[in-house]
């Protein structure tokens, strides 16, 4: 593994993005900085700005009037950039599936990496959803290499 | 020898020591508000991630000004740095003037910073570098005022030399009344300089996003990152050697020399921690105030020998 990825991995900034979400995700995604779960221990921090950012991390059923934005905020990203969707609204537009302003679910938009279900996900489902998200990296480097071989 | 000393112990060392200092800055930030805190390599960690990231332009930015900014704050601290370790190594071998250098270089990471923020054409940047402007214009009478105590105490000389060879003759400068009022001004100076909490106004995370950094992303952000990690150390370094530096010529000088530094750094970090941001009109009437008050005393107070 070269050592940018690796250095990618010890120090994921997250830029916390909401799609329309009802705010519970949010807080619990806050939750996991607080001293009882305390993610700075794994070099994660919230980056204020989505050029800082590693991680994109969506709430929210995603609706018409964000979509472009999703868009333009994915593309003002740099790469490598990981894209994780947190709640059942981002994943498949959970309460909202038969909305007029919910189109479609976030992986139809933007391509999305790790997917974390619950209504909302507990702070633990974050964490180890984020802990999935770096093994799958970890696993397809490895891939590469053996069919490279 | 001036090379060497350039790139070893005015960039290498420094940015070592500061990056631990910035460690030192989140594990004690983490212990005070109950948590754990990152791994001891953590910073080292982010500058690599970061020269790995792509780094974008804005559309519509100035070019040259946003690339070439940061680089400009990089050399300027890496000057200083070295301007003042050739001062620690060898007190005869500095130049006249150096003190006036020094001051002058110590503000060009800030301009950097307002530079990029305008270069890159974002509103919330322009907000914090405007700020950022505000900021520095009001810190910089008070700082500059403080630091002519030490001048004025060493019979008026401008060399950093003079200035701790007085200090090994007679006792530190902060043994003195004016030395102590000077010291309590430049350590919030420092602050402000640092941009740390109770004058982060120029990169409120809360309200602007960052401020000024927001559109700098890989290397351009991992320079404006390593700058700041730098200050941690080069100021508090600064103060060392204006006000204590009678202190790091004895024996065990060296450990003498630690403590002052961590304990000036665990000051810098607890008072970041338990204030709330100051507006930037708080902020300039906190300086322009009671700050150039206490500085103007300090300085009649060193003309009249106290």
């Amino acid at each position: 593994m070269s050592i940018k990825l690796k250095a990618l991995l010890k120090s994921p900034w997250v830029f916390h993005l909401s799609t329309g979400s009802c705010n519970n995700c949010d807080i619990e995604i806050l939750d996991c900085l607080t001293p009882r779960f305390d993610v700075e221990r794994f070099g994660m921090v919230l980056a204020g700005s989505i050029r800082h950012a590693d991680v994109l991390l969506c709430t929210g059923s995603v609706n018409r009037k964000c979509i472009p934005r999703i868009k333009k905020i994915y593309e003002d990203a740099p790469k490598p950039i990981l894209v994780v969707a947190v709640g059942e609204c981002s994943l498949s537009r959970g309460l909202f599936i038969h909305s007029y302003n919910c189109p479609v679910p976030l992986d139809k938009i933007i391509p999305v990496d790790v997917y974390i279900p619950g209504c909302p996900p507990k702070p633990e489902a974050i964490i180890a959803g984020v802990v999935k998200a770096i093994e799958k990296i970890k696993a397809n480097i490895k891939n590469n290499k053996q069919m490279k071989k | 020898m001036i090379l060497i000393n350039f790139i070893f112990l005015g960039f290498l060392l420094t940015a070592v020591i500061g990056l631990i200092a910035t460690w030192f800055d989140r594990k004690i930030t983490a212990r005070i508000q109950y948590r754990v805190g990152p791994p001891l390599l953590q910073p080292f960690i982010d500058i690599v991630k970061l020269f790995g990231k792509e780094t974008l332009m804005p559309e519509g930015a100035s070019k040259i000004v946003f690339f070439v900014s940061p680089v400009l704050g990089l050399i300027s601290i890496i000057i200083v740095s070295t301007i003042l370790w050739n001062a620690i190594i060898n007190t005869n071998k500095t130049f006249l003037g150096d003190l006036i250098v020094v001051l002058y270089f110590l503000t060009i990471p800030s301009l950097s910073i307002i530079l990029g923020g305008f270069a890159s054409k974002n509103p919330l940047a322009s907000i914090g570098a405007s700020r950022e402007m505000k900021l520095v214009i009001a810190y910089e009478l008070p700082f500059i005022l403080s630091v002519l105590v030490s001048v004025i105490k060493s019979n008026l000389s401008i060399r950093i030399g003079d200035i701790i060879k007085y200090q090994i003759a007679h006792g530190s400068i902060i043994g003195s009344w004016s030395g102590i009022l000077s010291f309590f001004v430049v350590f919030f100076c420092v602050q402000a300089k640092l941009g740390l909490v109770p004058f982060d106004v120029a990169e409120a995370e809360t309200e602007l996003a960052s401020g000024a950094l927001i559109e700098y992303s890989g290397v351009s952000l991992a320079i404006y990152r390593l700058t700041k990690a730098m200050m941690f150390f080069v100021l508090p370094f600064f103060m060392i050697i204006l006000f204590c530096s009678g202190q790091i010529f004895v024996s065990l000088g060296i450990l003498k020399f630690i403590l002052i530094y961590i304990a000036i750094v665990t000051l810098i970090v607890i008072i970041r921690n338990v204030n709330p941001r100051l507006r930037i009109d708080q902020a300039l009437r906190f300086f322009w105030g009671p700050m150039t008050f206490l500085s103007i005393v300090a300085t009649i107070l060193a003309m009249r020998g106290l």
